[in-house]
């Protein structure tokens, strides 16, 4: 009864295509927004913000980018940790180059080398698919994986091997490095991830978006229509590539501050797919579900329990997580291929008729 | 409505020859040594019993197929391979057998798929979209909609096409088709599977498209009688083989068409 | 100049002036390749007979190794004097547990995924690898495990060989494992062809529509290919467990299969044998002469590395069938 349409009249075409047609989503989208840029820095502990909203964001741009390429375009990668590995160590190369640069500016830059990385693994596209493209992109994975660790250069010859994060400011304020708050940190990653999903959406829902689909959906139709496959697939490696590279950026400087050797590795990719799947294939703001849900159930296996006085040991809260989360990747492909995006139609729908039944 | 580049083509001349064409596929020849052509603004039909080619005669024309000989010459330009790109770009558009529609997209979304080669705003633009990529889609949007008039299938805009019944999921695929607006449009049996009230229906589209919109069209069916009454010549197809080629009412009189279809011992 | 020579010369000259280490090399590569041969085995088991690619083979494969040596140990544990007998029990109860596992592979996942597009039976195989890991370390604990070799009585030591002026060194495990490698390949490449049951199987490969329409069915098939896929593993974990450890390292394991089926197409019983030894023997020799070369360690990737080039010139693999598509 709340949640309809009836009176939202729409008299140009302009606005009958705007991403949130109806009144109540708008509102919506506006008090999402609101509590995120205001209600959680103001409310929400440092801990919380840098344990929890943190990795969602950046989990959900880097769920945004997988998507753009396998539910979008029906390219299954299964590098997607990789090439968020490019986008960490670019940006760390392109911060020691250019120390005087704005670190936004580097970490928006850093998407494209990992861009570039991503056309070359996709150039195997033209002539392979499906299930050999993705076994194309599992090449991809580990190739790069061993080059994260045994290009020393890379660390700028660090002996750990590891990525230390040097401290850089924004208006004279830390946002990366030591110094800066999770606060800062946080509101940094949020203007970067609702900037980079605005523009996510708006390829989705013009021509791009309907070439992707029909080369997911028919690439045989696809091609008689006029649309060109190879560039058509390889566009979408780059921009797929280019979020997924900004996501590695954001994980390393504004998350952890740091990397190891092994953080871009296979199960990060399984990881980022598992939210991609149970976000909901072809959907942006499964993405986010994806990476909540995901993020979120180890949290709250650790959580709960001392809730009721049992507790669990962390190495059984990891094998349990791995047990639930493969569970219900089954459990989603049976009963909702489309993941928590179809269902969240679903409530909307039942909003729309609320209180009646149907 | 006219595909842009290309020289002029008269109504009456020919748009589109085939010349000894032949297609194998491993040991199997689909198609022997076919020639035919098709003139603007006609109706063209292509029949022959199950097996006969003709799908791939189609799938030839628009660039799915490169046959192994003969030559293909559309709008003055003789080529020996087409590819699906040149073909969509030279204005050929067409439907398919089993219904191929984006499944995973809304009936809008696909007509609008149909816009592609004319909508040329770039990836910046598109990036941005309010602004140029914004006027463009409402512009296509636009055309879309007379399209959409013309197949009167409005209440199913947003509807997901794996929803809708086959009758109007044909119908969609043809609109997509006019999208393009093709010069030569090809069908491949668009009344398959229908009732008969819904091939009256489709019968009605295809001759408005061709009276109206002046589109020369290509049609592959299995109903006689559509046949006969829709189109201007036929050309029947039987093992690969051209059997016969002229009016309707040449092509049914022809002995050799009735031992086809009768199944006559060659 | 000197870079050409030491790619392209060199490490031939290295292979023809100490043959015995190439020989030694070769053998090595033959023998992981028959184990990465038998993962993938399991693979084209189940694809043939049910269409899934199972991404979950090799952490089945772990997974029984596993079993088997965490039921060992809890039969020790409760009593049972005998090594031997313990561990020969054990591998009855693992045999056991493969074919629950099977059961339940079958009725959980399969059954309700039936007519689903085959991206979606892989991608549920993903989930069913991440749920074995995680119920693996959960019941028998995450840390790396010894192969009850002995009591087992599999063979131990080595045989060595003169050769080419050195010493070639075979381990009779080794050479046991290509035997056993060798029996089962053959035993199921006759199953296949000549019996009735492989014949069912080879009809539900090709179509489960028409396979349920004279009467196959197709969950016993299922139940029968998942179980002879679960002891392929377990003979493969109990051949791979006593050459390294019991863990679950899932890159090397899991995920190694995949090149050496893209080499051998997923359907041919010989092409994964054929596909698992051109890995397996590409891999040390890459590993052994050109490695120095480019860094430790590029086996984790060389693998993937062949199997792309060949994929770009033959897109379905060597033995696989050209995938005409209609329209």
């Amino acid at each position: 009864m709340f949640y309809r349409e009836t009176g939202q009249f729409k008299t140009t075409y302009r606005a009958d295509q705007a991403v949130f047609p109806i009144l109540q989503d708008r509102l919506g989208i506006a008090i999402i927004l609101a509590l995120a840029f205001a209600g959680v820095p103001l409310l929400a502990s440092e801990f919380a913000i840098s344990s929890f909203f943190i990795p969602v964001l950046v989990f959900s741009l880097a769920a945004i980018g997988l998507n753009l390429l396998t539910g979008y375009t029906g390219l299954l990668s299964l590098g997607t940790g990789a090439f968020m590995g490019v986008g960490a160590y670019g940006c760390y190369k392109l911060a020691t180059w250019f120390p005087g640069v704005n670190i936004l500016i580097l970490i928006l830059a850093s998407g494209f080398v990992s861009a570039a990385v991503g056309v070359v693994f996709g150039l195997p596209s033209l002539r392979i698919k499906g299930f050999y493209l993705a076994v194309a992109t599992l090449a991809a994975q580990f190739f790069l994986s061993w080059c994260f660790v045994r290009i020393p250069w890379l660390v700028n010859y660090n002996i750990s091997g590891a990525i230390e994060v040097p401290t850089r400011t924004l208006f004279g304020i830390p946002v990366t490095g030591p110094n800066a708050t999770a606060t800062t940190r946080y509101l940094v990653a949020l203007s970067i991830v609702v900037l980079m999903t605005w523009l996510a959406s708006n390829l989705v829902r013009g021509r791009f978006g309907r070439m992707w689909m029909a080369v997911r959906d028919m690439d045989l139709a696809a091609e008689l229509i006029g649309i060109r496959l190879y560039r058509t697939k390889l566009l979408s490696f780059a921009v797929s590539s280019y979020f997924c590279g900004v996501a590695g950026a954001m994980m390393v400087f504004l998350w952890f501050g740091s990397s190891e050797a092994d953080t871009f590795n296979i199960n990060q990719s399984f990881f980022i797919l598992f939210m991609v799947i149970i976000g909901g294939l072809g959907s942006l703001v499964g993405s986010f579900f994806g990476a909540i849900f995901i993020w979120g159930t180890p949290i709250m296996l650790k959580a709960v329990p001392p809730l009721f006085g049992l507790t669990i040991p962390a190495a059984t809260v990891e094998h349990l997580t791995f047990m639930i989360l493969g569970a219900l990747i089954i459990f989603f492909l049976i009963v909702e291929p489309h993941g928590l995006a179809r269902l969240w139609q679903i409530g909307k729908q039942k909003l729309r008729v609320w209180p009646f039944p149907y | 409505m006219r595909a842009p580049g290309g020289p002029e083509v008269a109504v009456g001349d020919v748009l589109l020859s085939v010349e000894n064409v032949s297609l194998s596929f491993g040991g199997v020849k689909a198609v022997s040594d076919v020639s035919f052509d098709i003139r603007k603004g006609e109706i063209r039909a292509i029949i022959g019993p199950n097996g006969a080619g003709k799908t791939s005669m189609l799938n030839i024309i628009n660039g799915f197929y490169q046959p192994q000989q003969g030559r293909i010459t559309f709008k003055g330009e003789a080529r020996s391979k087409m590819r699906p790109h040149d073909a969509a770009h030279g204005g050929i558009a067409r439907t398919f057998q089993n219904v191929a529609l984006f499944r995973g997209m809304t009936a809008l979304d696909n007509l609008m798929a149909g816009r592609t080669l004319k909508m040329h705003k770039n990836f910046f633009w598109q990036l941005l979209r309010f602004g140029p990529a914004m006027a463009e889609e409402v512009e296509h949007r636009h055309r879309i909609e007379e399209i959409i008039d013309f197949l009167k299938i409005q209440n199913i805009r947003r509807t997901p096409v794996a929803q809708l019944p086959y009758g109007l999921q044909k119908r969609l695929e043809l609109g997509r088709a006019l999208a393009m607006e093709p010069d030569l449009l090809l069908l491949d049996e668009p009344m398959a599977g229908m009732n008969l009230e819904e091939k009256e229906d489709m019968s009605r589209f295809v001759l408005d498209v061709n009276n109206h919109f002046g589109t020369t069209i290509a049609l592959i069916e299995h109903d006689m009688g559509v046949v006969m009454d829709l189109s201007d010549r036929v050309v029947v197809l039987d093992h690969g083989i051209k059997i016969a080629d002229g009016t309707p009412d040449e092509v049914k009189s022809n002995q050799s068409v009735i031992d086809a279809y009768l199944g006559v011992a060659h | 100049m000197d870079l050409l020579y030491k790619i392209f010369l060199d490490p031939f000259v290295q292979m023809g002036s100490a043959p015995d280490l190439l020989v030694q090399t070769l053998w090595e590569g033959l023998v992981s390749g028959v184990l990465y041969a038998l993962i993938a085995l399991g693979f084209v088991l189940i694809f043939k007979a049910s269409g899934v690619f199972n991404f979950a083979q090799g952490i089945m494969v772990v997974f029984a190794a596993l079993t088997l040596v965490g039921l060992h140990a809890m039969l020790r544990q409760w009593g049972v004097s005998s090594g031997t007998v313990a561990a020969y029990l054990a591998l009855a109860l693992t045999v056991a547990v493969m074919f629950g596992l099977a059961f339940a592979i079958e009725r959980l996942v399969l059954r309700p995924l039936v007519n689903q597009p085959d991206i979606i039976l892989f991608m549920a195989t993903f989930g069913m690898t991440y749920f074995l890991i995680g119920l693996g370390e959960l019941v028998f604990g995450g840390e790396p495990k010894l192969m009850i070799t002995d009591d087992l009585h599999l063979p131990r030591g080595a045989i060595d060989v003169k050769m080419f002026g050195g010493f070639v060194s075979f381990q009779k495990l080794d050479i046991a494992a290509a035997l056993i490698a060798s029996v089962m390949v053959a035993v199921l490449a006759v199953f296949f062809q000549k019996t009735r049951i492989g014949r069912a199987l080879r009809a539900v490969a090709d179509s489960h529509k028409a396979a349920l329409s004279v009467g196959i069915s197709l969950e016993q098939i299922w139940v029968v290919v998942w179980f002879a896929a679960g002891i392929v593993a377990l003979v493969t974990g109990i051949m791979w467990g006593a050459r390294s450890d019991v863990s679950f390292a899932l890159e090397v394991v899991a995920l190694k299969a995949l090149p050496v089926l893209i080499l051998g197409g997923f359907t041919s019983i010989p092409g994964a044998i054929v596909g698992g030894i051109i890995i397996g023997v590409g891999e040390k020799l890459g590993e052994f002469y050109w490695g120095p070369l480019i860094g430790s360690g590029i086996e984790s990737w060389l693998a993937y590395v062949i199997a792309l080039v060949f994929l770009l010139f033959r897109p379905q693999g060597l033995f696989g069938e050209r995938i005409i598509e209609r329209i």
